[in-house]
């Protein structure tokens, strides 16, 4: 076993040197991963998840309300409960569809909020309020997602017709897409008198999580799990429409899956929470920062780490300013644009 | 589209039918070219001045050349005033920002200027409440916030040029997730507001033509034309560093050098409209796209002003129609901003390189 | 005469270019070759100063390139890289008249227009100068970028794969032009190839590269031997004598 290290500790590192033309590649895992031990392959999982079991507790216990006080236990079913269970769904599917869209554009700053996909869905969740007044939670996500799938359709056609010198233009041209929908958002909420309700949309937190208004979440746990299922499929697909065809893929499927995964997850969550800016950029990034670009054994990784980004992000929120709540989007836009940032820079300095 | 192939090496050039006795170079291609080029300019002039007349003219009840006219139309004067200067703006701004980035898709607004704008904007709302806000008016605070957004802009660019491996799509992306920050920060800031608070606001960031303070013209104006005329006298440097850095260099110019002063001059004046009447992120690439495909020129001493004057023919004639005809002025940036926007995503869609 | 002295470029921690020693003489054709990543086109671009070296000392016609004003080092020595895609539509004279930019800062005189039309006549290209430049076929632009520093007029001209993306008739008629620019205009052409048949055969000079060091140098007649070839290419390469020469032949 002992000659096998030196190996894995160079498969760990493709970030730091990406090939040439910036476009980072997925090294297919069997390549690089040596053989181990089923015991080495999952105590550091198991490490994972009672950190994950350890913040989940401690979003339980943080909070406004004395839990010892009376009403103690059924505020924590109300509220508490809910907007933990809320921070892990979303965290978990908000992570995984960054690193699907990763993998199908093969460029490492593609995400729902670098793509316009995020603004679409509010655009979506704007016009669904206005044609259909006093709609239910239920019209509302599906005019989110339905958005969310043309927006982020359109940018996938763009990708397709259009030929880049770098990939740092891909998430230029998608926030300038966002800019435009986030524009006909504003037009839109103007005319109705709903721009500071758009601001809140916008801005995503938990607050608003209590039983009766979040269980439409549980819809991205499907997701998630489907992404687990057919995560190496877009692999193939990211390596472009002519390979995917050669090993039998049937291509234009499983973008459409992935366009619709995407959708799906950011429509839901949009409505249900709002914005989480970056969250799938950030997530995927590190983790293959620490472990190396191993798609299968990361999986579990990115969604663990996601949950953690959420959940101590959220209760930051709550406790910085407590009894005031500071909105998730704000502390994930920031730590999301400084990771961001240094993931530039480093690209730039070793591509 | 691909010609035959020439006659081979060594066989002697064929004599040209039509070729000018004497060969020159011009900034078009044929006489066609040209004349196409002056019916443009007219044909925006005259629609400038119309939609000028119209503005000045157009329900203006008392009798003309009564001193009651005049004062009416000298009251519209400054809004014309500001259409021109906003105009002048974004034209030569987004079309030197193209040039100096290399790409024709995005535009200098996206660089995190409004979002510099908005969070300063709202830190002042936050901060004084909707009382104090009119302390942060006059010309004093409009230079120092012009001021302050070129300090930004000026360190963005040269710390990240200056780099050994900085280029100019590194600076964007920079630039935009800097932007998207401040964004969320402004976005915090704006939740805390209390309602009356945030509709003061809210007039002050929807950049608004008629709603825009005549008294900051006279200080902009001067700022404004003294960095479109260096623009405009770069023009020639402009139409070298079009090619690309390579061809730049190879022709003996200071890439890094041109590209920063002709990024700071986008600045002034990206800060000056903005700070004059709000963020506008489409305007400028609406009219630079329109002058690319009016004139067929690569030449920017031509180009910078014809998408000038289609700026000036495109916001006024939209500031007429909409303010004077059916009375909704404050619809004029945002209804530009939306077809702007339609422009991006159609010149987006169309197959290309980038 | 272009000197190199202990040049160096550091890519990345693995990927290094030098120390490079070398002298190019003035006049006629040099050809630089070498397997792919043996960083020819970097010591091309850098000698061209798209690029700067990390070390050491590089001077063209005795002065040194990166000290020199670029304005001035642009009247002596010119370069052209593979990729050109310009946001710009041009038309073949528009695009050579940038040649003269060095001298004329974009105000052309007659004499400059006689420059330029020389060059685009010296290609062939006459028929083709006020068509735009995404109508012609690869080969035609491919021969307007060289006009273009043709006109510019320089005694060096480095040109970094000009035969790249041309078919045989193309590729010949370039080298043709190129050993006519050096032969008529006296001009001293650096040329980035791959084909080591047709370097043998148009250049004066070979200079081979391997692993970002200069492997081999010398007349065509020097390099072109199984065991020389062999060393700089890294596999077994016979050379038989053709009509026009030695000819390199691997399988």
């Amino acid at each position: 076993m002992t000659d096998l290290r030196p190996r894995a500790a160079a498969a760990r590192t493709p970030l730091a040197e990406p090939g040439p033309g910036d476009r980072v590649c997925w090294v297919p895992p069997a390549v690089l991963r040596p053989q181990r031990t089923r015991w080495q392959r999952t105590w550091p999982l198991l490490v994972g998840l009672a950190i994950t079991v350890g913040l989940v507790v401690l979003s339980l216990n943080v909070g406004a309300f004395d839990l010892g006080a009376e009403g103690g236990a059924e505020m924590f079913w109300i509220t508490r409960v809910p907007r933990t269970v809320a921070l892990v769904l979303a965290g978990a599917a908000l992570a995984l569809c960054g690193l699907i869209m990763q993998l199908m554009t093969q460029n490492r700053f593609v995400e729902p909020s670098t793509t316009g996909t995020t603004e679409w869905a509010g655009l979506g969740l704007l016009t669904t309020m206005v044609l259909v007044p006093g709609a239910g939670i239920v019209v509302r996500m599906v005019g989110a997602v339905l958005f969310a799938f043309v927006g982020t359709t359109v940018f996938f056609l763009f990708l397709r017709r259009v030929r880049l010198s770098s990939s740092l233009i891909v998430p230029i041209v998608g926030i300038m897409l966002g800019a435009v929908v986030g524009a006909a958002s504003t037009l839109l909420a103007l005319q109705t008198d709903m721009l500071q309700q758009l601001g809140a949309w916008f801005a995503g937190s938990f607050t608003s999580v209590v039983r009766g208004r979040y269980e439409l979440l549980f819809l991205v746990l499907a997701v998630t799990v489907a992404v687990f299922l057919i995560a190496d499929r877009f692999t193939v697909a990211g390596l472009g429409k002519d390979i995917a065809t050669n090993v039998g893929l049937d291509y234009q499927a499983v973008v459409f899956t992935g366009v619709a995964m995407v959708s799906v997850a950011t429509g839901v969550i949009t409505v249900v929470i709002g914005a989480l800016p970056f969250l799938g950029l950030v997530v995927p990034n590190l983790v293959s920062m620490v472990r190396g670009d191993d798609l299968r054994t990361n999986l579990p990784w990115v969604v663990m780490a996601g949950v953690w980004t959420v959940i101590v992000c959220d209760v930051l929120g709550r406790t910085l300013i407590a009894p005031f709540e500071i909105p998730i989007s704000l502390i994930l836009a920031l730590v999301g644009a400084a990771v961001f940032l240094t993931l530039l820079l480093r690209q730039a300095r070793h591509g | 589209m691909a010609e035959r192939t020439p006659s081979p090496a060594g066989v002697a050039r064929l004599p040209v039918d039509g070729a000018p006795a004497q060969r020159r170079t011009g900034p078009f291609r044929t006489a066609r070219d040209r004349r196409r080029y002056r019916l443009v300019v007219a044909a925006l002039a005259v629609v400038g001045l119309a939609s000028t007349a119209g503005i000045l003219l157009w329900g203006n009840e008392a009798e003309p050349g009564s001193r009651a006219f005049w004062l009416i139309a000298q009251m519209r004067v400054g809004s014309l005033a500001v259409i021109a200067l906003v105009a002048l703006c974004h034209a030569f701004a987004t079309v030197s920002f193209h040039t100096a980035t290399g790409n024709r898709i995005i535009t200098p607004s996206i660089m995190g200027f409004e979002a510099l704008y908005i969070a300063v904007q709202t830190t002042v709302v936050f901060l004084l409440g909707a009382a104090g806000v009119s302390a942060a008016t006059g010309v004093g605070p409009f230079l120092g916030q012009a001021l302050l957004m070129v300090a930004a802009a000026t360190a963005l660019y040269s710390w990240l040029l200056s780099r050994p491996y900085g280029n100019v799509h590194l600076m964007l992306l920079v630039g935009v997730v800097l932007g998207g920050g401040l964004g969320a920060l402004s976005g915090f800031l704006q939740r805390l507001l209390d309602p009356n608070a945030f509709d003061v606001l809210s007039a002050r960031l929807f950049g608004n033509i008629s709603n825009a303070r005549t008294e900051y013209v006279l200080v902009a104006a001067p700022i404004v034309l003294a960095a479109c005329l260096a623009l405009w006298l770069r023009g020639r440097r402009m139409d070298v560093i079009a090619l690309g850095r390579d061809v730049a260099v190879n022709a003996g110019l200071g890439h890094r050098r041109e590209l920063m002063v002709t990024l700071l001059l986008v600045s002034v004046l990206m800060a000056v409209t903005t700070a004059l009447v709000g963020p506008m992120t489409f305007l400028g690439f609406l009219v630079a796209t329109l002058a690319y495909s009016l004139v067929e020129t690569s030449s920017h001493r031509r180009l910078l002003p014809v998408a000038a004057l289609a700026g000036y023919a495109v916001l006024a004639l939209a500031y007429f129609v909409l303010r004077h005809v059916f009375y909704a002025g404050g619809a004029v940036t945002v209804v530009i901003e939306l077809v702007g926007g339609i422009v991006f995503l159609v010149v987006v869609m169309r197959k290309g390189r980038l | 005469m272009i000197e190199l002295r202990g040049v160096t470029k550091r890519h990345s921690d693995e990927v290094c270019i030098g120390p490079v020693d070398l002298t190019i003489p003035a006049g006629g054709i040099t050809a630089l070759v070498g397997p792919n990543g043996a960083g020819k086109s970097t010591v091309l671009t850098m000698v061209g100063r798209l690029q700067d070296a990390d070390e050491g000392r590089i001077e063209v016609a005795g002065r040194d390139v990166t000290r020199t004003p670029s304005r001035e080092i642009a009247k002596t020595l010119s370069i052209l890289r593979q990729e050109n895609h310009f946001i710009t539509r041009l038309t073949v004279r528009q695009l050579v008249a940038f040649g003269r930019y060095p001298h004329t800062r974009g105000r052309l005189t007659l004499e400059d227009e006689r420059y330029v039309s020389e060059a685009i006549d010296f290609l062939n290209l006459g028929p083709y100068e006020t068509r735009y430049l995404d109508q012609l076929s690869g080969g035609q632009r491919q021969r307007a970028y060289v006009a273009m520093v043709l006109a510019q007029d320089t005694e060096y001209v480095l040109l970094d794969e000009p035969l790249n993306n041309l078919d045989m008739q193309h590729s010949v008629q370039m080298m043709r032009q190129l050993r006519r620019a050096a032969d008529e205009l006296g001009r001293t052409v650096v040329i980035v190839m791959h084909d080591i048949n047709f370097a043998a055969h148009y250049a004066d000079h070979i200079v081979a590269m391997g692993d970002g060091r200069v492997v081999e140098t010398g007349s065509p007649a020097h390099i072109m031997r199984p065991d020389v070839l062999e060393r700089i290419f890294k596999t077994p390469v016979d050379v038989v004598d053709g009509p026009q020469g030695p000819l390199a032949v691997y399988y």
